[in-house]
């Protein structure tokens, strides 16, 4: 069972929550060229290790925020609100 | 040795003291015509293809742990081919077609067990779904056919089928030729044909380089040393994305983990596979007699082969809205796999972009029932630099070229499929 800590709520058993992919894609220009959009909507690094996600405290406060998460062991390593970097906050 | 009734009652009358070791276990040597990393069922049976279809012999299979001990070991061992779209019911109608004569071919009995695969119908939505679904196999030459509430109830007495069920059952789409193969007979079964056909099966051989010169395939380096080959094939799903890194190319996947679990054995009790999509679960009896089950993933990017209790507690909700009496039974053990899921929920059978370099993987829920046509398709790809016409639709340039081949219609979100 993951404990994931909302970073506004505290930590709260997982199926309160709802996964929402890859944090680290980022959305590009609107006139970017079609290999940028391909990469944004496709690609992904899926590394075997930390991944930064996102989750939605859906059945909470109804934040979304970020969460680095080991994919190897599934232990949480950081959280974060949104537009703040990871790892700076305690989760 | 020939397995046969004979070579059965004359080892019987010498105690079984006498099998010889059903493959060899060679040291790797310094170079192959082909690699192939994976020794699961997918990598065994591309190396038995190659061998068996194109004279390609002097292949090695690079298994990191021991064969089938990844995803061949951990499914739940179902095989179908009731698909609406037209590359995926060709593709796994090629594939059921290799199992019904895959026993015969390989002289390893897999236990194939056509008792059906039946999904059922919870609401007329369901049912206009089931009756498209099944119209399009037969259309592709098929076998499908609806069955109503009252034949349903008459085959499965367990199954709750009365109007008060939690999730009453309007009917189902059977596919009777679906069933069952006893999944680790795959690997030793195209583990042994493969080896006696000239193929070197390696394992404890980790794969951790892949050495690319002048934009083509020079060979792997591995936990062994060095293996130089020209062609490569990755059949490693769930880690595809990992190994194919390590030709600097990113794919349209994301690992996940999907968990499955067994009752205690009991006697016969469920002579088919029974699915629901409404409820997401899934069971069938093993021929040991424990209830195989299994439900939806994670929904979370996994390599841990565990998951967690939330998924686990709804599959057996599931499974007793539908068979209250199962209720009384224990269960005994639980596991994860992980899946490669592509972003639009089907395969990649496909030459990748550096020469020499080839792929069958990305296979969501679906990769043990595509075992043989994989590696019929994947040993035909690397034989011919080329793909089959039925694995042309697989392509990893789909994505970009917006050709995908969505049979859930659930866009680009790799879990949702």
């Amino acid at each position: 069972m993951m404990l994931i800590p909302c970073p506004w709520c505290g930590p709260r058993n997982q199926v309160e929550f709802t996964y929402g992919g890859d944090a680290t894609v980022e959305r590009p220009a609107d006139d970017a060229p079609m290999e940028a959009w391909f990469a944004y909507v496709y690609l992904r690094d899926n590394p075997r290790g930390p991944h930064d996600e996102w989750w939605l405290h859906s059945a909470g406060c109804r934040s979304w925020f970020a969460v680095r998460r080991d994919t190897r062991t599934h232990d949480i390593l950081a959280s974060a609100p949104v537009g703040e970097p990871l790892g700076e906050r305690a989760p | 040795m020939r397995y046969s009734a004979f070579s059965l009652a004359r080892e019987a009358l010498r105690g079984h003291r006498d099998w010889p070791r059903a493959w060899r276990s060679p040291p790797p040597k310094k170079a192959y015509d082909a690699v192939v990393i994976g020794g699961g069922g997918h990598g065994l049976a591309t190396a038995y293809y190659l061998a068996k279809e194109h004279g390609v012999s002097n292949v090695a299979v690079l298994e990191k742990g021991w064969i089938g001990g990844g995803n061949t070991g951990r499914n739940t061992t179902i095989v179908r081919s009731n698909y609406h779209l037209d590359a995926n019911a060709h593709f796994y109608e090629f594939s059921l077609k290799l199992w019904e004569k895959l026993s015969q071919a390989l002289n390893f009995n897999v236990m194939y067990s056509a008792r059906g695969v039946l999904n059922l119908v919870h609401s007329p939505a369901d049912i206009d779904a089931a009756m498209r679904r099944g119209n399009a196999m037969r259309l592709n030459g098929i076998d499908a056919k609806f069955m109503s509430r009252e034949e349903i109830a008459a085959w499965i007495p367990n199954l709750d089928c009365s109007p008060h069920a939690r999730f009453p059952v309007l009917g189902g789409l059977l596919q009777p030729r679906g069933g069952t193969v006893r999944h680790d007979a795959v690997a030793w079964g195209y583990a042994r044909a493969a080896d006696a056909l000239g193929v070197d099966i390696v394992e404890r051989c980790e794969v951790q380089g892949i050495r690319v010169e002048g934009g083509a395939i020079a060979g792997v380096e591995t936990s062994q040393g060095f293996i130089a080959t020209p062609k490569l094939g990755i059949a490693v799903a769930g880690h595809s994305s990992h190994v194919a890194a390590m030709a600097g190319i990113t794919l349209p996947i994301e690992s996940h983990v999907l968990q499955a679990m067994v009752s205690e054995p009991v006697k016969p009790i469920l002579d088919t596979v029974v699915t629901s999509g409404a409820v997401h679960f899934y069971v069938s009896q093993s021929d040991k007699g424990e209830l195989v089950m299994g439900g939806d993933l994670d929904f979370y990017n996994s390599y841990a082969q565990r998951g967690n209790l939330p998924v686990i507690e709804h599959v057996v909700a599931a499974c007793l809205a539908l068979f209250p009496s199962f209720g009384r039974l224990k269960l005994m053990r639980t596991w994860g796999g992980i899946m490669d899921m592509t972003m639009d929920g089907s395969p990649i059978i496909a030459k990748l972009p550096v020469k020499g370099l080839y792929m069958t993987g990305g296979w969501c829920y679906g990769g043990f029932k595509a075992t043989p046509a994989s590696g019929f398709l994947h040993a035909h790809t690397i034989a011919h630099d080329a793909p089959h016409p039925l694995n042309a639709p697989f392509t990893l340039e789909r994505f970009a070229e917006g050709r995908m081949i969505d049979e859930k219609g659930a866009g680009p979100y790799a879990w949702a499929h």
